[in-house]
């Protein structure tokens, strides 16, 4: 399997600290891969890095063979990468339908022009997203709600919406910002198999998650973040019994204690 | 009853023109919290435009009186809106990334550009639109004559809002315009182009002051090249008062402001017709600071 995703000493510097130092790590086509840390350690970090939305300060990121380095953020969304955001940042006075929509915006060719003189292939293409918003809101089991203003749902639902909106990009790779966050158990359960059935569609998704129970079930491969420095990669069984990821979790407790 | 009619359907022309510009003020302060102050100039560039391509290019001896009228209104909303196109280029996009305030100090330099700019080619006095554009006639409206030309400019505003109300609430490319005036980043986040989404709002609402900029030609006949300063304050007005950023808002703003300055003007007083469209906006801020249909947006930290 090859890499989808290649990130080589990647680094942010923000004033005098670097909040990213040399990571690298691959994310191979078709995993679930998890990226842990304790607060603090650079993860959304390098999610912006991934995205376009920091220019990293050193280091590479490519994307199916193709470097990321000054593309600007919606043309990386038309290459295939998706994401959603820890604090949840939708188009809240828009309908929930709406907000897919609006992902599914850069996969339709027809300008403005056309939709002003609601012209025959604009109008299929009109048809054909809101098709495809209303199946990407049954795929997270939204459909109920798909008129209801995304403020007015619940933050489990928000947190799906994102991920429904994210999808209608088409993307190949999906970046999912703690999805579990502010979720109960049995909504972290039903997310797990969300987030399985979008790798059963054959999109790859990375994850940031403090829940651990979900990145110890969901993940195939997780990468470890401290202090902006990769320490530990692997499978969950590995990375569990690595002697630095226990003393960086385990070590900040003996501190408070 | 006979002035009241008289009075409401004049409110309702001026409003609609109202409108109209408030809608190209609106739509930019939504997708990029600016004030566009060059926007009144760019109606002001419509009317001039329109009065040069009717003389000019005798378009009604050619083609036909209707269909003349029809090409000149096309001419000028696609001319006016490159112009809003340009300035968005020239004066706007260089400081994207610069401090709010840069941007506004350049809206203020492009209107003072663009007013200097008529003058220098027009003059400064006043210029006359030839009559006869439109047959004279009066239409009688429950029973009262209103003259054509008045009914024309409130149903081509009114046509002009319903068309762009679908365009924003029904396409796609509405969705992203609303999409990227709640949140840019998150919109670049999902594939949305937000400098085609601030070119196309540079594009509609020029393109609608500039017909409204005509059509104030051919309603009064006279224009100015600082005709744009108070239409485009009383404009303002008007979208504040609907709420600034919010559509549907400008539209109610507009309408409503035409006609309580029109009916002031007739029961109030000629003289304070200015100062009462005013007096409005400042007690609707009293009571509703967000405007009629604005909504309370939350500080961001």
């Amino acid at each position: 399997m090859s890499a989808l995703l290649e990130i080589r000493e990647a680094t942010k510097v923000f004033g005098g600290l670097t909040a990213v130092n040399k990571v690298s790590f691959d994310v191979k086509q078709g995993q679930i891969v998890g990226l842990i840390g304790p607060n603090g350690a650079g993860k959304t970090t390098v999610f912006n890095l991934i995205t376009g939305n920091y220019r990293a300060d050193g280091g590479t990121i490519t994307f199916d063979g193709r470097s990321l380095a000054g593309l600007r953020t919606h043309r990386i969304v038309q290459l295939g990468i998706a994401r959603t955001f820890q604090n949840i940042r939708l188009f809240q006075q828009l309908s929930a339908v709406e907000n897919v929509l609006a992902g599914r915006h850069c996969r339709t060719g027809a300008g403005a022009l056309a939709a002003m003189l609601r012209l025959p292939g604009q109008r299929r293409e009109e048809r054909e997203a809101a098709e495809r918003a209303a199946a990407e809101l049954s795929f997270v089991g939204l459909r109920g709600q798909a008129m209801e203003l995304a403020r007015n749902l619940s933050y489990g639902n928000q947190r799906k919406l994102e991920i429904a909106r994210a999808l209608a990009t088409d993307p190949r790779l999906v970046i999912l910002d703690e999805p579990a966050g502010g979720m109960n158990e049995n909504e972290t359960e039903e997310l797990i198999g969300l987030i399985r059935r979008i790798q059963a569609r054959g999109i790859t998704v990375l994850l940031i998650e403090h829940d651990m129970s979900l990145v110890m079930k969901a993940c195939e491969n997780i990468v470890v973040l401290e202090y902006g420095a990769r320490i530990a990669m692997g499978p969950p069984e590995a990375v569990k019994q690595d002697r630095r990821v226990i003393e960086a979790y385990l070590g900040t407790d003996e501190e408070l204690a | 009853m006979e002035q009241f009619l008289q009075q409401l359907t004049n409110g309702l022309a001026v409003g609609g023109i109202y409108a109209l510009i408030a809608l190209g003020y609106t739509m930019v302060y939504g997708v990029m919290k600016l004030i566009n102050f060059a926007h009144g100039d760019l109606f002001s560039c419509g009317a001039y435009l329109g009065l040069t391509l009717l003389t000019g290019l005798a378009l009604q001896d050619r083609v036909g009186p209707v269909a003349g009228l029809l090409v000149l209104a096309v001419l000028v909303v696609v001319l006016v809106a490159l112009l809003g196109a340009i300035l968005e280029r020239a004066a706007y996009r260089p400081l994207r990334e610069s401090p709010r305030l840069s941007a506004v100090v350049s809206a203020l330099g492009a209107s003072i550009f663009l007013q200097n700019a008529l003058m220098l080619v027009y003059g400064a006095r006043f210029q006359v639109y030839p009559s006869g554009v439109l047959p004279e006639i009066a239409v009688s409206v429950l029973g009262v004559q209103v003259p054509l030309m008045r009914i024309l400019v409130v149903l081509v505003s009114l046509v002009m809002m319903g068309a762009l109300y679908l365009f924003v609430q029904r396409t796609k490319v509405g969705t992203a315009i609303r999409a990227a005036a709640i949140d840019q980043g998150a919109a670049r986040l999902m594939g949305i182009d937000v400098n085609r989404v601030i070119l196309l709002v540079f594009l509609i609402g020029p393109a609608l002051g500039g017909a409204a900029g005509l059509m104030v030609g051919l309603y009064y006949g006279q224009i100015g090249y600082q005709m744009g300063l108070l239409y485009g304050m009383k404009a303002f007005t008007a979208a504040i008062l609907g709420g600034i950023g919010n559509i549907p808002g400008a539209m109610v703003g507009g309408l409503l402001l035409g006609v309580v300055e029109s009916l002031g003007a007739a029961y109030v007083s000629l003289a304070w017709k200015d100062a009462i469209a005013f007096l409005v906006l400042i007690l609707i801020l009293i009571v509703r600071p967000t405007g009629l249909l604005g909504e309370r947006v939350a500080e961001k930290v």
